[in-house]
């Protein structure tokens, strides 16, 4: 190593180091805060496992009194809760988190701190949820919450310990999805078009679309189901006109693409640990990428299938029944082609393939009774039954459980640059193996034999108790090859020697890393022109080692990494991105605030948290965000200089409140669905003549909006045109327009007399009125955000994000408005 | 077979010695057996599959026996209509051996659903909708059936019995139900009716011919005669005891309140009047 090269990364590190001490928690580099993640993740996971086993001890007998009704049904709740919202996708956002910078060649994701954020949430969350049940407190509606059975029929705070709890977690969800998407579309290397790209970076861009589109339909609903039980909005209650299938449908649209969502990325390390071990290059690359886009896009049309019991019309079912199986297609691709690749290439034996192959076979079977449950006639017999247990746990052990403990095995050397062991890998594996099968299968027998789901006993003579007990003993077997993994990950590895570099002779970007890893993620940013650049680019590893490639210093001291274009990784930009601070912890409390103190009613505390997360997230913002740089470009090596400032479309934050807007609309377009939902189900819906909100004030609250939205375009134009007075007064303008709006959007409804709690027709009004206000309110905090930042000359002519972005903002609530309006005002003037 | 077929093909695939295939016998697995394979076995299943879902909820029948079963949490309202006026009971269905039985099925409270495993798929049961399932049994025999819908804390609990029985014996049957309630036959029973009437049963429970009573319980003017008590324990007069002194004990959350306080002698009493509902 040159005596310059050494002097450059003793400068990156500085840089990139991890705060230590009692500022370590402040830490926002991936490589932590996807470690902090994932092992938070797995916490909950164990603790999902005790649930588990709670449940296969009351179950072991008959007529058990280990645990009572009430606190099974507690248990079972959140052991589904716990596995899906707390396990089954944090863990892909967080495995993620932790490697995707480092599989394409980027230092770090383009938001670290949104990415502390989201964990902070993450854990606020998830410890209030699982927290509850040590008090008796822990919701029993079941992980799919129906109402009117978690409505009216549970008055205790459990059922709003998860709406609110839940929904707390969703949105540090979301805020990773959205970072995951921005990642992938704009912080890859140069040269690595999309072709190239490696195929877990195309997965979970899959995955987080799916988030993206699929969460926001279930917050929809859960705004909907808490707004009832807090102020008896009757949406999903008969008695006022609601549906208790509203829900469902929210649910479902939510719930079924979330099998996918867990299932993509945990084939994605399936298809990056297969190629490294046959040898070879994956066969069919495009088939794989395009049979895991069409999965996304299929299941998001298959929800109804978990509603074929509810008395829905023939043809319904039918259509439904046959878009479950087209999903066996792409599925039934992407496992061709891992073995297709298998069988072109000499397969090596190992932990990671053992795990692979079971999680393969596990997968299959749960597959085929896939199909068989989406056979309208059979499923009429095996839903709600033991039957969809096995097949869900299954699918979902083979599918993402066994994956990820290959890819627990195959990754674990970038983590702290130790192997796990092999001999302890084999026996789990065996453990896990033999245990899963022996508690689900025999599962299988126990739904054809009639036993229903979701029951805390069964009584003695029915034929179900050996069956059961033999599901038990399984279950502890499962659990101890659990207890091996944990052992092996958590005993001590001093003496271990260090792993090889690259140990597994991969071909792709991740194993660039050296033993053990340093926080700046890459040494330089290399050139890429293969997908398997470490078998291909015979030098690679040298030249990155010795800075040869893009960034390889930090002559100011600051984090750097590349933006480059969506399609074909060209740079455009160097990014700074900002570094360790406590401001992610403090805005995560407070937003955690915002869900948890109305779980107990104490609404005047909800507003307190409101309003302090909003300080927060603008002192954040205000320091974190749109730096104005010393220069305008750099040199970023290989004779390349790019600009240091970038905004509008070519600036990640743009991308990330496009992107983020989108899920935002699609929560309102599932508000919109309900609204017709009653329409197409209820005669009086809208009542004649409507009682409110008539058109008058809906009308001008929409052109005082309309106003609003297009004097903010105007006032980012007049801001590149280095008119700073017309800025000032158009921004003016539009906040006392917007305001105005939002009190003509009150109006109507108020002044008609529209009483939410009386029917659902006027909750229904009422939600979309206050879902615009809101979005509205927050425009407006914007406008004077802009306003203040190119006061203190934080934003100039050229240097615009802040205002492109908020217009990009008001785009969306302009068009929210409209709709709304043209929904409440117009609608009931058609009908 | 299909599972054998790949799992012998990953298998293969992972062992040592064995010819490495070329990337165009790879695409043809692919497609073969991702493409070809799904969509055949999947054409054949819908083909055979989908012509069964009409067969499953025919449309009404005039002639058909009509039955309305409400749930409730946790148990069973089933009310046949009768010429002689509507009979009520709980946890139990009577069909007549091949004949047409149409069963409407609501809900008032929570969602249910209502599963017999030995006769037919389950359907659910949704406030604020009204749902059909069609029986048309064809064998005689008791059997079981359950709430398959998480609907709270007794959902396990939620248990009742269908008896198919011959035409004949279905109609002098249904006929019996018609029928007021017996008088108490032994003085024992005799003391129950009044202790039924002093502890305040009648304001949930309907004895026609006995006491009017509320509807927030089954109507027991012929309970001794069911399979089951509350959906769970053999029907006895012991079991009644055991009921009546503690209803949570069998079923966590029933809303019957508890009778333990009464002496020993006045529950018995009351169990010999009501098990003698036959």
């Amino acid at each position: 190593m040159t005596p310059e090269s050494r002097a450059q990364s003793e400068r990156l590190l500085r840089a990139w180091a991890l705060p230590t001490g009692w500022r370590y928690f402040s830490a926002v580099n991936n490589t932590v805060v996807g470690l902090w993640y994932t092992a938070v993740t797995l916490l909950f996971f164990l603790f999902g496992g005790v649930l588990a086993l709670l449940m296969r001890l009351q179950l072991s007998q008959p007529a058990n009194d280990l645990l009572s009704a009430d606190r099974y049904n507690q248990v079972f709740t959140l052991h589904g809760s716990v596995m899906m919202f707390l396990f089954a996708i944090p863990i892909f956002e967080s495995v993620s988190i932790m490697f995707l910078p480092q599989m394409i060649g980027a230092r770090e994701l383009p938001f670290p701190r949104l990415s502390a954020f989201g964990f902070w949430a993450f854990v606020i969350g998830g410890t209030f949820l699982c927290g509850s049940i040590f008090f008796d407190a822990a919701p029993q509606g079941g992980w799919f919450m129906y109402p009117p059975l978690t409505s009216k029929y549970q008055p205790g705070i459990g059922a709003d310990i998860w709406l609110l709890g839940f929904s707390f977690v969703e949105v540090a969800a979301i805020a990773a999805a959205v970072e995951l998407i921005v990642g992938v579309l704009k912080c890859r290397p140069p040269g690595m078009r999309l072709n190239l790209v490696p195929l877990y970076a195309w997965y979970v861009l899959v995955a987080a679309f799916m988030v993206l589109f699929a969460f926001p339909p279930l917050i929809a609903g859960t705004i909907l189901l808490e707004l009832e039980r807090a102020f008896g909005w009757p949406f999903f209650d008969p008695a006022g006109g609601g549906d208790p299938l509203l829900w469902q449908h929210l649910f479902w649209i939510f719930g079924h693409p979330e099998v996918y969502i867990i299932f993509l990325p945990s084939v994605a390390l399936v298809a990056m640990i297969v190629p490294t071990f046959a040898r070879r290059p994956i066969v069919g690359y495009s088939w794989v990428v395009l049979s895991a886009i069409g999965t996304g896009f299929l299941s998001f049309g298959l929800w109804v299938h978990h509603m074929f019991t509810t008395g829905l019309p023939g043809i319904t079912l039918a259509i439904f029944s046959s878009a479950s199986m087209a999903v066996a297609i792409p599925t039934g691709v992407q496992l061709f082609c891992f073995l297709a690749t298998a069988l072109a290439g000499t397969v090596t034996r190992s932990v990671p393939m053992l795990y692979v192959i079971g999680g393969l076979s596990t997968f299959v079977i749960g597959g085929l009774t896939g199909v068989m449950v989406a056979m309208a006639p059979f499923n009429f017999q095996a839903h709600d039954t033991f039957f969809v247990v096995a097949h869900l746990h299954t699918v979902l052990i083979g599918g993402a459980v066994f994956p990820l403990l290959a890819g627990l095995y195959y990754y674990f050397p970038l983590v702290n640059g130790k192997h796990l062991s092999p001999a302890l890998g084999r026996v789990s594996f065996w453990l896990v193996f033999a245990g899963f099968n022996l508690t689900f299968m025999p599962m299988h027998a126990l739904g054809m034999l009639g036993m229903p789901r979701r029951v805390f006993t069964y009584q003695a003579g029915t034929g179900l108790e050996t069956l059961n007990f033999v599901a038990t003993v399984g279950a502890f077997i499962l659990a101890a090859g659990f207890a091996v993994v944990t052992w092996d990950v958590l005993r001590p590895k001093g003496r271990q020697p260090l792993a090889a570099r690259n140990p597994w002779n991969a071909g792709t970007l991740e194993w660039l890393q050296e033993m053990p890893g340093q926080p700046w993620g890459v040494r330089s940013i290399p050139e890429i022109d293969s997908r398997y650049p470490l078998w291909d680019q015979p030098d690679i590893i040298r030249d990155h080692d010795e800075g040869r490639f893009y960034l390889p210093d930090a002559e100011e001291g600051r984090r750097e990494m590349l933006i480059t274009s969506t399609v074909d990784a060209t740079p455009l930009q160097c990014m700074r991105i900002p570094g360790p601070t406590y401001l992610t912890l403090v805005a995560a409390i407070c937003v955690g605030g915002i869900f948890i103190f109305p779980t107990y009613k104490m609404y005047w505390l909800m507003a307190v948290s409101a309003a302090l997360a909003l300080a927060v997230i603008v002192v954040w913002l205000w320091t974190g965000t749109a730096e104005i740089p010393e220069k305008p470009d750099k040199d970023v090596g290989l004779g390349l200089t790019l600009p240091l400032y970038a905004s509008g479309q070519e600036s990640v934050g743009w991308w990330a409140m496009f992107i983020t807007m989108t899920g935002v609309f699609t929560a309102f377009v599932s508000l919109v669905f309900g609204y017709f939902f009653y329409w197409s189900l209820r005669d009086d819906f809208p009542p004649v003549p409507a009682p409110g909100p008539g058109w008058q004030s809906p009308v001008a609250a929409a052109a005082l909006v309309g106003t609003a939205w297009l004097l903010t375009g105007l006032a980012r134009r007049w801001n590149s045109m280095d008119r700073p007075r017309r800025y000032y007064l158009a921004l003016l303008a539009a906040l006392v327009t917007a305001s105005l709006g939002m009190a003509a959007l009150v109006a109507g409804p108020w002044g008609t007399g529209l009483n939410p709690s009386r029917g659902v027709y006027a909750a229904t009004v009422w939600v979309l009125v206050l879902w615009t206000v809101l979005h509205v309110a927050i425009g407006v905090v914007m406008l004077g955000y802009c306003i203040a930042r190119r006061v203190a000359g934080r934003m100039t002519a050229r240097h615009d994000i802040d205002i492109r972005n908020v217009v990009l903002y008001w785009h969306f609530t302009g068009v929210t408005t409209l709709m709304t309006v043209a929904v409440i005002a117009g609608f009931p003037l058609a009908g | 077979v299909v599972w054998f077929a790949v799992i012998a093909l990953a298998l293969y695939a992972a062992r040592w010695e064995r010819p490495r295939w070329s990337v165009a016998h790879g695409y043809r697995l692919i497609i073969g057996g991702g493409v070809v394979l799904p969509m055949v076995v999947l054409a054949a299943l819908l083909a055979y599959g989908l012509p069964a879902i009409g067969r499953l909820s025919p449309p009404p029948q005039e002639d058909a026996v009509q039955v309305a079963v409400a749930g409730e949490q946790w148990w069973w309202r089933v009310s046949y209509s009768t010429p002689a006026g509507a009979v009520e009971l709980a946890n139990e269905l009577r069909l007549p051996l091949g004949q047409r039985t149409d069963i409407t099925l609501t809900s008032d409270n929570v969602i249910h659903a209502f599963w017999v495993p030995s006769l037919a798929g389950k359907v659910d049961l949704v406030p604020g909708r009204r749902t059909r399932i069609s029986l048309e049994p064809s064998r005689t025999g008791t059997f079981g059936g359950v709430c398959a819908e998480y609907c709270g804390t007794a959902h396990a609990l939620m248990g009742f019995r269908v008896v198919v029985m011959p035409a004949e014996a279905f109609a002098e049957w249904l006929a019996a139900q018609a029928r007021a309630a017996s008088e108490p036959a032994t003085t024992d029973a005799m003391r129950g009716r009044t202790l039924f009437a002093k502890n305040g049963c009648p304001a949930c429970h309907v004895i026609r011919g006995a006491d009017p009573g509320g509807r927030i319980g089954p109507d027991l003017t012929h309970v001794g005669g069911r399979s089951l008590l509350a959906g769970v324990l053999p029907n006895r007069s012991d079991t009644m005891v055991q009921w009546l002194s503690a209803p949570h004990r069998v079923k966590p959350g029933a809303r019957m309140p508890p009778f333990g306080m009464l002496p020993a002698a006045d529950l018995r009493a009351l169990a010999a009047y009501v098990s003698g509902l036959q």
